[in-house]
């Protein structure tokens, strides 16, 4: 099963969450965050810290550790708050 | 003097009296800003108070955070001067807006009436079906844990000492004697007793939030304070899609209701960590601690109804609080008449951090026989017995 990470193909089993299949895959960090732009990856694990988060088809601020893989998904690194497209 | 309760209004308390120069120790059973403080969004508000003594009292207290912000320093307890955008969605609620701004106006309040052209300037995110508003400069906003936290700081460098997991169990008169029933009337209160021994002084300042009722009856001097149960929504981390707190005209309507059924009213604004938080709901059902997906749910709607792009924004959780009111919706402030020693600083309903400042300030002045800015006669403890009576 196969889903895209910045426009990769990246191998999943079925069930596995996008976090894990990432790490699998050789990644561990896709997200910067708001202040500082600093690289951040799976932290807790268990959807707890919201540090491991993902563009999921489009949608911004999924978490990676709790997203199922999903063939043909297209799965995107954040960055910050993931809302560039929103009126500041 | 005794401050029972590290909450906001017991840390403005202990502050101002030690900056007064009186010995202070703070008396709290759990930890700071654990309980009424906690579950609060950090308002300092004007434009929600209808001309009445909260109005001179809020009025007071917006000087007085200004005045705390210079002195603590910027990003302290996350002091924001954002103002207030208030939106009226039909022309009745703009006519009733316009009527209430021209009234504050006249109190002193800086309320600056808006055409919907210059809303969408205010907010850009804001949706288009609105009739006209209001812009209020002097509203502001905390973190009200950290304010708790920071007051309590400074109190403690000017010679205050905090006790927490200090539970108060009793109070007893200044020779220790107990403090029994009618035959005890008019005597006055010198130690009081906790689960970690017992603390002598002049005065005891019942700061204890929604549970200042409790401690009241302690005290033998009992004032209606009761719980009125509040959820705020709490977003995903967001740009500063939101530039104001930002609340419809019917929440003014609300905040004076005395309806025990649930009433919600949206208030909406960003915070200096990026969530948005939604508030604010209204009902009294006691101590009821357990989440309810209908209250949630209307006051996501509602927050639709104010910013459409919300709709496309996740909620990472929710909490609530217990706002303590009295039956009129005005706090206690000031020295107890019935029972020498006591002095009360709680009841402030929805409004007890944007009122904290204030409210340490005047008690500072009354303890020190200074005249207090503000008559606190609508605040005083014995005014429900008269009622009553």
């Amino acid at each position: 099963m196969r889903f895209s990470f910045d426009g990769k193909e990246i191998t999943a089993e079925p069930g596995q969450s996008v976090g894990a299949a990432l790490i699998a895959a050789g990644y561990r960090s896709w997200r910067t965050t708001r202040h500082g732009g600093a690289p951040r990856g799976v932290f807790c694990g268990i959807g707890v810290c919201f540090d491991c988060l993902v563009v999921v088809n489009g949608r911004p601020n999924e978490r990676a550790c709790l997203t199922e893989a999903r063939p043909g998904d297209d799965v995107r690194s954040q960055e910050g708050a993931g809302r560039g497209d929103l009126t500041c | 003097m005794l401050v029972v309760g590290a909450g906001v209004v017991g840390a403005a308390c202990a502050y101002f009296c030690a900056a007064a120069g009186l010995r202070v120790a703070v008396l709290e059973r759990g930890g700071v800003a654990g309980g009424t403080t906690s579950g609060g969004e950090g308002n300092i508000l004007v434009s929600d108070k209808s001309p009445s003594p909260e109005l001179d009292l809020a009025l007071l207290s917006v000087r007085l955070w200004g005045e705390l912000g210079e002195r603590f320093g910027p990003g302290a307890f996350e002091l924001e001067h954002k103002g207030g955008v208030v939106v009226a969605q039909s022309p009745e609620a703009a006519r009733g807006l316009a009527a209430l701004t021209a009234e504050q106006r006249g109190l002193g309040v800086e309320a600056v009436d808006v055409s919907a052209a210059e809303l969408a300037e205010l907010e850009p995110n804001l949706t288009p079906e609105v009739c006209a508003g209001a812009f209020y400069p002097q509203d502001m906003q905390v973190q009200p844990m950290l304010a708790a936290a920071e007051l309590l700081r400074a109190a403690r460098a000017l010679g205050a000492t905090l006790h927490t997991g200090t539970e108060v169990l009793a109070f007893r008169k200044r020779d220790g004697g107990a403090l029994d029933g009618g035959a005890s009337a008019g005597a006055a209160l010198g130690r009081v007793v906790t689960n970690r021994g017992e603390f002598a002084a002049r005065w005891v300042v019942n700061a204890a939030g929604t549970w200042g009722g409790p401690v009241s009856e302690l005290a033998g001097a009992p004032i209606p304070v009761l719980p009125r149960r509040g959820f705020v929504l709490v977003t995903e981390p967001l740009p500063r899609v939101i530039r104001h707190k930002v609340y419809t005209a019917d929440y003014v309507a609300n905040v004076a209701s005395g309806d025990a059924g649930l009433e919600t009213s949206v208030v909406v604004e960003g915070t200096r960590a990026g969530t948005v938080l939604i508030g604010a709901s209204r009902e009294r059902v006691g101590f009821d601690r357990q989440f309810s997906v209908p209250i949630v749910r209307k006051l996501a709607a509602q927050a639709l109804g104010v910013f459409p792009f919300l709709a496309d924004v996740a909620l990472l959780r929710s909490y609530l609080g217990f706002r303590p009111y009295c039956p009129d919706h005005l706090p206690v402030i000031g020295a107890d008449p019935r029972r020498p020693g006591l002095v009360h600083a709680c009841g402030h309903e929805g409004a007890g951090i944007g009122l904290a400042a204030a409210t340490g300030h005047l008690i500072a002045q009354q303890l020190t026989g200074a005249t207090p800015d503000l008559d606190l006669t609508p605040f005083r403890a014995d005014r429900f017995t008269q009622e009553v009576a």
